[in-house]
């Protein structure tokens, strides 16, 4: 058998190709004429049920990987959220009732401390209040 | 009456629908076990075009051949299920499970020794080879021309390529092919 030439502008070939390239059409042609002289439509049927099942069930379970571990995420932000509100409350609680105590400390001290104090002008604006009567 | 002549004309469609299926059908599947080189897949999407070719026979208008029309579906369907295989890594580890030392193996002895079919069968084995690492475009066009021995003109029309672009892609897949062979 030769292949048909169809074309002054097909590419050249040498025998040695030419041989080869029958030769790859024979096996093409005999391993078809083998494949298709036999039945294989319930293996593929089979295969096919197969394939899709465990298609679904891998898709199924990569869904709910997913949501599951987006649920488990969210939970956990939403833990560690309320367990830093808790903390930042404690902390103003200390920081307020040591404030408190400073404060309290402070009035202590200056009722303490302190006294009546004499004007020390007071003697001055006297002499200055008998000089104008005089 | 009318009746009568629709039933007439439908059992007419249906008798010469099965010929085409019988005349086309093992040509169909040699092409997309060539290209594909899974028998299976092959099988299922020679069913395909036929049933596709079923439902639009009322628009064949005969303008192409029935093979090349044919042809094209095939083409298109095979096409089709490859791009809807969207994990390339799927696509490439089914495409080299295929055994190509079991495909090279039905080659016939002819009138050659022992020794020259060894080496034809290591030959065609470097073929297999180099087809599957072509491009799906070159790799069609190349089976289409040598092993289904169709002609430009009729390559042209199951592609829709132009011609010029088919011996663009015949050439490059020859190249290839002589590369492989020499390089042995």
């Amino acid at each position: 058998m030769s292949f048909r030439r169809v074309s002054q502008d097909e590419p050249q070939m040498d025998e040695s190709l030419k041989q080869t390239l029958k030769d790859y059409r024979s096996s093409v042609h005999a391993w078809s004429a083998a494949e298709y002289s036999q039945p294989h439509r319930a293996v593929r049927i089979y295969k096919t049920s197969w394939r899709v099942a465990a298609s679904w069930g891998m898709g199924c379970l990569l869904a709910f990987a997913s949501v599951a571990g987006g649920v488990y995420e969210r939970q956990h932000l939403k833990e560690q959220a309320k367990i830093a509100a808790v903390e930042a409350a404690r902390q103003q609680k200390i920081e307020a009732e040591q404030r408190n105590a400073s404060e309290d400390l402070f009035a202590k001290i200056d009722s303490d401390v302190s006294r009546e104090v004499p004007s020390a002008m007071e003697p001055l604006a006297k002499m200055m209040v008998e000089d104008s009567t005089e | 009456m009318a009746v009568e002549a629709s039933r007439v004309d439908g059992e007419a469609v249906a008798l010469e629908f099965s010929n085409i299926v019988l005349a086309h059908r093992p040509q169909i599947f040699r092409f997309l076990l060539a290209s594909t080189r899974d028998v299976d897949l092959a099988e299922t999407l020679t069913q395909e075009c036929f049933l596709k070719a079923h439902r639009n026979w009322d628009g064949f208008r005969g303008e192409s051949s029935a093979m090349t029309w044919l042809m094209r579906i095939a083409i298109n369907l095979e096409k089709d299920h490859w791009r809807n295989r969207r994990l390339a890594f799927w696509r490439h580890a089914r495409t080299n499970s295929v055994d190509l030392d079991d495909a090279s193996d039905w080659l016939p002895s002819g009138e050659r020794s022992v020794e020259q079919q060894l080496i034809a069968r290591e030959k065609v084995a470097q073929v297999w080879e180099v087809v599957a690492k072509l491009s799906g475009r070159q790799r069609t066009v190349f089976l289409l021309r040598y092993v289904e021995d169709l002609d430009l003109s009729d390559i042209a029309r199951a592609t829709g390529l132009s011609e010029g672009t088919i011996k663009a892609h015949l050439s490059r897949a020859l190249s290839k092919v002589r590369t492989e062979l020499r390089g042995n």
